[in-house]
């Protein structure tokens, strides 16, 4: 009796696991059929699911494959997708490192602080989070035309850059992993509170810090409807919006779609998987407790 | 007042703290959201000229049938989104969870990798997987059922499944980890309590697992549901706009063309309300249930 339990329970074990593993193959294939799309020459382009079949190396047909597309994008000037790289790197940057800052700033005043707005502050931070973002879309808009910043960097990062979501994670974050003698031992020692806060405060939270500067700048990279709105001069376009207007004008050539589709999401699948542990401990820890 | 919070402070600490983001959210937030109650009952021509128009707008939206086209578009997506992702992010979880697994790390990476790849470029990849003709899913389709249409025109004619699929793609990894989270505060000793009385998997599952987790499945629907509500760049990447037929048309997507093609943010304003009303009760239903609970 206990053999065939132990029997049917490692038959379950392994198909189980079966699963797991055809769940990561349905997982991975579009990725590989993406690059495999990216590298295709535009004669093999559909006459193969992923690698054209040939009598080279590993039964590939290698002279079936090419960088060309890549060449193009970044040479080609009316394309200007390394420009657009730029741009993205700028934006995601900038953005994410503003943003983190001023989050962490707001979120240890709220979290440490006996002032008189506090309390309202913090209701209103946490009652803002209802708010959708689409329905900001147009008086924003109308605003930042006011201001005159449409068409310019500033008009894209800075209305972006005071999250309340932020605010309320490090508020969170700070609230329980700082203890109050620190920061008072601190000021007896002569420690400035601008000082302060940079070297006691922002070491203690370095995980969350990371996390959230990953999560900003993803956000900002692959942000589209707020660049599409505020921008308007194609050299300004960072890569989500680029891609799409490749899209809408080389809408056939999809290995050069496909290649532009590599080159925006390569840097942070990278960027992710330096920071990766970071990552998910900061986004569960946030998210689940709270 | 509460202890924990310091008050051996200079005075204009808090405040020199609390400035840049209270100047920016009260700027690019609180004003917007009281400017947008004021845009709604105007009609506009680009951001410059206004007209007051009272709740014409209102009004004008609830007999507008392109409205309620998107209405009906982005709900039946929603619905479909939510009720397939949260049961294959928790089947995922619970595969992950599977004590003694070996790769979990890698497993975990794997499934979330595509939560990585922001929505514009998911839509691009998603352009070519659907391809009538030679793309992945038909060729897939072709090899797993043999009488397959040689061709099927996923983003022609099927648009909401084409949408539902590249959905399931790209989130169910990122509520799985929600749920891992959840799964492993499940109290080890009501487990072994139900091994113990003899209960099975599935008995398990329903009397100890499933109320455990309630809470994170609470939120887990309430997030996916908000998010698929403002649904916007798949389907206008993917489709090139509202697609054949307004079938891609999404409440987004109408309020993105009215705002910022005709020109018209006050329109565009009212739409938003209309949408934000919806899912502000639907967060307060959320919170009214779990509280029952």
């Amino acid at each position: 009796m206990a053999v065939t339990h132990t029997a049917t329970q490692r038959l379950v074990d392994w198909l189980l696991y079966g699963l797991l593993l055809l769940c990561a193959a349905v997982t991975l294939i579009p990725f590989l059929y993406l690059v495999c799309s990216a590298v295709k020459t535009r004669a093999t382009f559909f006459s193969s699911l992923f690698l054209p079949p040939g009598n080279g190396f590993l039964g590939i047909d290698w002279r079936g494959l090419t960088l060309e597309h890549f060449y193009i994008l970044f040479t080609d000037p009316s394309l200007g997708f390394g420009r657009a790289v730029v741009n993205s790197v700028f934006y995601a940057s900038l953005s994410s490192v503003l943003t983190t800052l001023c989050a962490a700033m707001g979120g240890y005043a709220l979290a440490k602080f006996a002032f008189r707005a506090n309390r309202l502050l913090t209701a209103l931070v946490l009652a803002s989070l209802i708010i959708p973002g689409s329905l900001l879309l147009a008086p924003s808009y109308q605003l930042i035309y006011r201001f005159g910043l449409l068409d310019s960097f500033t008009g894209l990062i800075l209305p972006g850059i005071a999250p309340a979501f932020g605010v309320f994670l490090f508020r969170q974050a700070l609230l329980h992993t700082v203890p109050l003698d620190l920061i008072e031992a601190a000021r007896i020692d002569g420690c400035g509170e601008i000082r302060c806060f940079f070297t006691i405060i922002l070491p203690l939270v370095r995980p969350m810090l990371g996390a959230f500067l990953l999560i900003t700048f993803m956000g900002a990279w692959n942000s589209f409807i707020q660049p599409q709105i505020v921008l308007q001069t194609p050299e300004k376009f960072p890569l989500a919006v680029a891609i799409a207007q490749l899209k809408g004008l080389y809408g056939a050539d999809y290995g050069l779609l496909m290649a532009g589709t590599v080159v925006s999401i390569a840097p942070v699948m990278g960027l992710f998987l330096l920071l990766q542990k970071d990552f998910i401990a900061g986004l569960t820890s946030g998210a689940v407790k709270g | 007042m509460n202890r924990q919070l310091s008050t051996s402070h200079p005075r204009w600490a808090p405040y020199v703290f609390i400035a840049p983001f209270v100047l920016i959210f009260c700027t690019f937030m609180v004003y917007p959201l009281a400017q947008s109650i004021v845009l709604a009952m105007q009609q506009t021509f680009g951001p410059k000229t206004t007209v007051f128009v009272g709740l014409k707008n209102f009004t004008d939206l609830l007999a507008d049938r392109f409205f309620w086209l998107a209405m009906r578009n982005t709900f039946v997506y929603a619905v479909a989104t939510v009720a397939l992702q949260v049961p294959l992010a928790l089947g995922l979880a619970m595969l992950l969870n599977r004590p003694k697994l070996r790769g979990r790390a890698l497993f975990r990476l794997i499934f979330f990798s595509p939560s990585l790849v922001g929505i514009v470029f998911v839509a691009m990849m998603f352009g070519l997987m659907f391809h009538e003709r030679e793309g992945l899913v038909n060729v897939f389709l072709r090899v797993v059922m043999p009488h397959f249409p040689r061709e099927f025109p996923w983003l022609q004619r099927y648009v909401m499944p084409a949408l539902i699929i590249a959905t399931l793609w790209m989130s169910v990894g990122f509520n799985m980890i929600y749920f891992l989270a959840a799964l492993q505060g499940v109290d080890r000793d009501c487990l072994e309590a139900a091994d113990v009385d003899g209960a099975n998997a599935w008995q398990k599952f329903l009397a100890v697992i499933l109320p455990a987790i309630a809470p994170v499945t609470g939120f887990v629907v309430l997030l996916s549901l908000l998010g698929s509500l403002q649904l916007f760049e798949l389907p206008f990447i993917l489709l090139n706009g509202p697609g054949p037929e307004n079938r891609g048309l999404t409440v987004v997507m109408y309020l993105y063309q009215y705002g910022f093609e005709v020109g018209d943010l006050g329109y565009a304003s009212a739409i938003g309300w209309t949408l934000a009303l919806v899912l502000m009760g639907l967060t307060v239903l959320q919170r009214l249930l779990s509280r029952e609970q």
